[in-house]
């Protein structure tokens, strides 16, 4: 074997990149999130305040409302991802004419940018240019408008996230389907167990670990959404949609209020870390052992 | 739960088709109308197309610097992450390195963070701290290219080290017994055998860069704006330019919809996580 320098020296690059432009500003931020600085404000100077900024944070009307609306639309978006690609992949189990061509079609969202994405549903619901409204209107009698009422402007924010990331989830559990071994459902028919049986007694417990870890990594993507929603609504009306890294970006950013942003920062990145550490260890890791 | 008959299947797809090409259909139609027409009675077919707005987008200065920004940001961040990525996982799967597992987890998690964390740690590295001189890193197009790496790097380095561990380690220890120095085994040996797998992180990871939005945004503000950024300047300023902004958006998907048609399996396997595989 040869001499392990040669390793470290190819390895350097990468250790210093990531070190300066993922631990460094980890560590800044964390550092910040104890100082009040507004260098805009009446004090300019970097001062240590302690918890300070955590505990304005807990009282914070703005910030836990964007944590309840991110947390609404994460598990409204991914409950239907689930359920809507249990039921294309069951579809794609079958053959079919065409099958390669509509797989492609169906995977084509999932390269668009999501700011296109946004600007592609904004076309599509903004009143008087969209066709959604137009038809909805013509139609049904029913009147769409995303930039006045919160419900249908969340609701839309939810479709749009179902548009661009169901493909994701259809494949991964295509996947996971494929990979079962063919006995258990032969057997449970030969038994005369009924469809429905079968999902609940059969497939389910066994594709239950791809479920989770499609669960698991499109959460983590869902909490972070931040392109398209701004595209789309702006996070309005008011503050209906403004989720997570919109408040942080939209809301705390311009404020130049540097230590009680950090502050936020640090917040989200430990709540998303310690959500998927949850979801992860409480439920990926023991099912996996157990297969 | 299943329909039975293979027809029926294909008349579901051919909706659920509809249902996904449609959007990007109207984005196509609103950009071939003029702002006139588009306030009048949606018309879902197409009668005549009005090519002003994307000659427009074409003439535009600005938006051609943004093109060329988020050209030369995306293929500099893929090939600053391919190389390095390649590097690293050479690295991590031929030499006997202590805690090299724990490395190569720890560069994983670096990509778990939201980006919307760093913004403000960004923000102030990149105009208070990292300063030399008049020089910052902020609005800067190097400056994206190295920010990228946060995100893209951990994402080479996890999709290149099966390729890289499925060569088998006899053909360098064979290089080597002819003398091969590590530079020539990487270059004669392990990078023919390898370059599907980098060929396809470098397409995966030019995308993203072209796609990335939020980090562009918040740390140029003219000299390196990219084409993402570009698009929703048309939206906050008042009086939407609806015709024009479907236009550059279009230009903004053109680049992905050729890489898709290209590697589409290599493309979903790299989304999924190396979940599916064809």
């Amino acid at each position: 074997m040869r001499s392990n320098k040669v390793g470290w020296w190819l390895l350097a690059p990468t250790l210093a990149i990531l070190g300066i432009f993922g631990i460094l500003p980890f560590i800044y931020v964390l550092y910040l999130a104890f100082h009040q600085w507004n260098p805009f404000g009446a004090n300019p100077e970097q001062v240590f305040n302690g918890a300070n900024n955590f505990r304005r944070l807990v009282f914070d009307k703005e910030f836990l409302l964007a944590i309840w609306v991110t947390l609404k639309f994460g598990v409204f978006a991914v409950a239907s991802e689930i359920v809507i690609g249990y039921f294309l992949a069951q579809l794609f189990m079958r053959e079919f004419p065409g099958k390669g061509f509509f797989r492609t079609i169906h995977t084509l969202p999932l390269i668009v940018a999501p700011i296109v994405v946004g600007s592609i549903w904004r076309l599509m619901t903004t009143p008087s240019v969209g066709i959604i409204p137009f038809y909805a209107n013509e139609l049904f009698g029913i009147d769409i408008n995303i930039g006045r009422d919160a419900g249908t402007a969340f609701l839309f924010t939810v479709i749009m996230d179902i548009w661009h990331w169901t493909p994701l989830v259809t494949l991964t559990l295509l996947a996971a389907l494929l990979s079962l071994p063919k006995d258990p459902f032969e057997q449970a028919q030969i038994d005369g167990a009924s469809r429905s049986q079968i999902f609940w007694h059969i497939t389910l417990p066994m594709i239950r670990p791809a479920i989770l870890a499609t669960v698991f990594i499109r959460l983590m993507d869902a909490l972070r959404t931040v392109d398209e929603v701004w595209m789309l609504t702006g996070g309005g009306p008011g503050a209906a949609t403004r989720y997570l890294g919109l408040h942080i970006w939209k809301v705390v950013f311009p404020k130049t209020d540097y230590g009680y942003g950090a502050a936020i920062s640090v917040i989200v990145l430990y709540l998303t870390l310690v959500m998927c550490w949850m979801l992860y260890v409480g439920l990926v890791a023991p099912r996996n052992k157990g297969n | 739960m299943r329909p039975s008959n293979p027809w029926l299947n294909v008349l579901l797809w051919i909706i659920l088709s509809f249902a996904t090409l449609f959007p990007i259909y109207w984005l196509f139609v609103i950009s071939v109308k003029p702002a006139v027409d588009l306030f009048t009675t949606p018309d879902v077919i197409l009668r005549s197309f009005y090519w002003k707005n994307y000659i427009d987008v074409l003439h535009d200065e600005t938006l051609r610097r943004y093109m060329m920004n988020s050209l030369i940001i995306s293929t500099g961040n893929a090939v600053l992450c391919t190389v390095l990525a390649f590097m690293a996982c050479y690295a991590l799967s031929r030499f006997d390195l202590a805690g090299k597992e724990n490395i190569f987890f720890w560069t994983i998690t670096n990509r778990m963070a939201p980006a919307a964390v760093f913004l403000l740690p960004f923000f102030l590295l990149y105009t208070k701290v990292f300063v030399i001189g008049d020089f910052k890193l902020y609005d800067t197009r190097i400056g994206l290219i190295l920010l990228y790496c946060t995100f893209n790097l951990p994402f080479a380095i996890w999709t290149l080290r099966p390729t890289i561990d499925g060569i088998p380690k006899e053909l360098d220890e064979a290089a080597t017994v002819d003398g091969c120095s590590t530079w020539q085994t990487i270059r004669e040996v392990v990078w023919p055998l390898a370059r599907p797998g980098v060929a396809v992180t470098f397409i995966l990871i030019w995308v993203f860069a072209w796609n990335e939005f939020l980090l562009a945004a918040t740390l140029t503000s003219f000299n390196a704006r990219t084409l993402t950024t570009g698009l929703s300047e048309y939206v906050t300023t008042t009086g939407t330019q609806w015709g024009k902004m479907a236009a550059i958006s279009i230009f903004t998907l053109i680049p992905a919809l050729i890489i898709f048609s290209m590697v589409q399996r290599s493309i979903v396997a790299g989304l999924t996580f190396g979940a599916v595989k064809e």
